[in-house]
C-alpha cells in the first residue's frame, strides 16, 4: 500500500513538472545561450597601441592620425600644430578573427605590415571567460637614410619587428583595462648599450563618460638594464574617443610623436611628458562596409 | 502488484505525452527589421529566436537575445547593441501574449489560418501592449506562422540624437517567420 502512495505521489510530481508553465521553459532555453562581450574597445587602438578590438569580417578600415609638435613651445609654432607627422594606413578585415594593414609613417618614413588575431573572446553565460586574448605581430622597415655612415649599414638593418599579446577585460559597460606584454626586436639598435630584444609592458585602460564619449589612457614599460640616465621615454598618453557615426575621432595629449610600434615603444625620440613636451595628436578612423 | 505499478506507470507516462502534445517550440525563429529613410536602410536579421506556443491555451512567447541581431555593417550592430539597446543592461527582448480566436484555428487539421494576437511586448525593459495577426500554416510535420508589427522607437524609450535623426526611421517594421516543432524534452 505504501508503495502504492509513493507511486501515485511520483505521478503527480511528474504531471506537475510536465505541466510547468512555457515561461519556464523559455527562461531555460534563454539561459543557456553564450553573450559574448562587445567593444571592450571604442576602436582598434587604445591610443597609439593596439586594443583586443579586430576589424569585423569585410571591413576595411582607412585610418589618419597626426601628432604634432610639442605643445609648450607656445604660439610661436601654434602649439606645435606646424609641426606634424602623419601614418595613413588601410587594415582589413579577412575574418571576425584576423585582421591584417598596412601603414606609412612620416617618422623615419616608416612602412609597416602587421596581423592580429584574436584568439579568447571574453564571454558569460554557457561558456564564461573572463578576458579576451589577442596575438599581433608587425613588422616596421625604415626607409629614411642611415644616422651613422661610417658603419657598413645592411638593408636588414631598416626592419624592426614586434610581437604583442594583448590580455583586456570588460569589468563593466564603462570600464575596460589592458595588459600588452611586448616583445620589440629591432636589427639596429642606437648605442652599444641598447639590446636588440626589448622587451615592455603595456597597460592601457578606458572610461566612458557617455554612449559616444570615453576617456583613454595607454602606457608602456620597458624592461632595460639599466634606465637612469637614459634619453628613453616610456610613451604615456591620455586622449578621448568621440563616436559619431561611421567615424572614431581619438584626441590624445602624448610625449611620443612617433606612431609605428617599435618607435613608440622603445622610447627612443620619446620626449618627457611632465616636463612638460606634450604633444597634441588625432586619430580619424572611417570604416568601410564591403558586405555584399 | 505488479499491474497497479505498470498503470501508475502509464499514467505518468500519459501526462508526460499530453503535455509535449500541445506545445511546440522553436530555437531557430526568424526575426528581422528594417528602418527605412531616404538617407539609408538599416537592416539587422536575427535566427536565433526561441519561441512557444501551447495550441491548447493558446499561450505564446517569444525570447531574442539583442546581440544575436546581425548587420551588414558591423560598426552599425556596434552602435545598435551599445548606444540604442544597451544590449549589457538589457540583454533581451520578450513578448507574452495570446491567441485570441483560439476556436478558429483547428490545430488537429492541416490547413491555413489568421490568428489573432494580442500582448505584452517588452524591448528596452519598456513593456507594451502590442496587437497583430499572424498567418498560421498547419502541417504535417510543424505550424509555421508568420507576422508582421510594426514598433516605434520613442514607445520603448529608445533615445536617438539629433545628428542622426534623418537617419532612423520613426517606425520600424519588424517581420517574424517561425516554424514550430513539437517540443520534445
Amino acid at each position: 500500500m505504501k508503495k502504492h502512495i509513493i507511486l501515485l505521489l511520483l505521478v503527480v510530481i511528474v504531471s506537475k513538472l510536465s505541466a510547468q508553465d512555457i515561461d519556464d521553459l523559455m527562461n531555460s532555453e534563454l539561459s543557456n545561450e553564450i553573450n559574448y562581450t562587445s567593444a571592450t574597445f571604442k576602436s582598434t587602438r587604445i591610443i597609439n597601441s593596439h586594443s583586443v578590438e579586430q576589424l569585423k569580417k569585410q571591413h576595411l578600415d582607412f585610418r589618419i592620425s597626426h601628432r604634432f609638435g610639442t605643445v609648450n613651445n607656445g604660439i610661436s609654432d601654434f602649439f606645435g600644430i606646424d609641426k606634424s607627422s602623419i601614418r595613413l594606413s588601410l587594415e582589413y578585415g579577412i575574418t571576425d578573427w584576423l585582421m591584417t594593414g598596412i601603414g606609412r609613417s612620416s617618422f623615419n618614413q616608416t612602412y609597416e605590415g602587421f596581423i592580429k588575431v584574436k584568439i579568447l573572446q571574453q564571454s558569460t553565460g554557457e561558456k564564461n571567460m573572463p578576458v579576451s586574448v589577442n596575438y599581433f605581430a608587425c613588422v616596421n622597415e625604415y626607409t629614411s637614410d642611415f644616422v651613422n655612415t661610417d658603419l657598413e649599414n645592411y638593408y636588414s638593418s631598416r626592419f624592426s619587428y614586434i610581437h604583442q599579446i594583448l590580455i583586456a577585460r570588460k569589468f563593466n559597460e564603462n570600464l575596460s583595462l589592458q595588459l600588452t606584454p611586448t616583445l620589440v626586436h629591432r636589427n639596429l639598435v642606437e648605442t652599444v648599450l641598447e639590446t636588440n630584444d626589448l622587451y615592455a609592458i603595456g597597460i592601457g585602460g578606458r572610461y566612458k563618460l557617455s554612449r559616444r564619449i570615453a576617456l583613454t589612457t595607454e602606457y608602456f614599460y620597458s624592461i632595460r638594464s639599466s634606465r637612469s640616465g637614459s634619453d628613453y621615454n616610456d610613451p604615456f598618453s591620455i586622449g578621448v574617443d568621440i563616436e559619431t557615426g561611421g567615424h572614431v575621432f581619438q584626441l590624445m595629449l602624448t610625449n611620443t610623436s612617433v606612431m609605428h610600434e617599435s618607435g613608440f615603444i622603445s622610447g627612443e625620440n620619446n620626449d618627457n611628458f611632465f616636463n612638460g613636451d606634450i604633444h597634441f595628436g588625432f586619430n580619424i578612423t572611417r570604416i568601410f562596409s564591403l558586405k555584399k | 502488484m505488479k499491474k497497479s505499478i505498470l498503470v501508475i506507470l502509464s499514467l505518468a507516462l500519459l501526462c508526460v505525452t499530453a503535455f509535449s502534445q500541445n506545445v511546440y517550440f522553436t530555437k531557430g525563429g526568424n526575426i528581422d527589421f528594417l528602418s527605412k529613410t531616404p538617407v539609408e536602410n538599416i537592416e539587422a536579421v536575427n535566427n536565433q529566436v526561441v519561441s512557444f506556443l501551447k495550441t491548447e491555451t493558446g499561450d505564446l512567447n517569444f525570447g531574442v537575445l539583442i546581440k544575436s541581431f546581425k548587420f551588414k555593417n558591423a560598426l552599425m550592430e556596434e552602435h545598435f547593441n551599445e548606444n540604442y539597446m544597451e544590449s549589457d543592461k538589457f540583454p533581451k527582448a520578450t513578448f507574452k501574449g495570446q491567441i485570441t480566436n483560439l476556436d478558429d484555428i483547428d490545430i488537429g487539421n492541416q490547413g491555413i489560418y489568421t490568428a489573432n494576437i494580442t500582448g505584452n511586448l517588452t524591448i528596452h525593459n519598456v513593456t507594451n501592449e502590442e496587437e497583430t495577426t499572424a498567418q498560421i500554416e498547419v502541417k504535417a510535420e510543424n505550424i509555421v506562422a508568420i507576422s508582421t508589427i510594426i514598433i516605434k522607437p520613442e514607445d520603448y524609450n529608445i533615445e536617438i540624437p539629433d545628428i542622426v535623426k534623418e537617419k532612423i526611421a520613426k517606425i520600424i517594421t519588424v517581420n517574424i517567420n517561425i516554424v514550430y516543432e513539437l517540443y520534445k524534452k
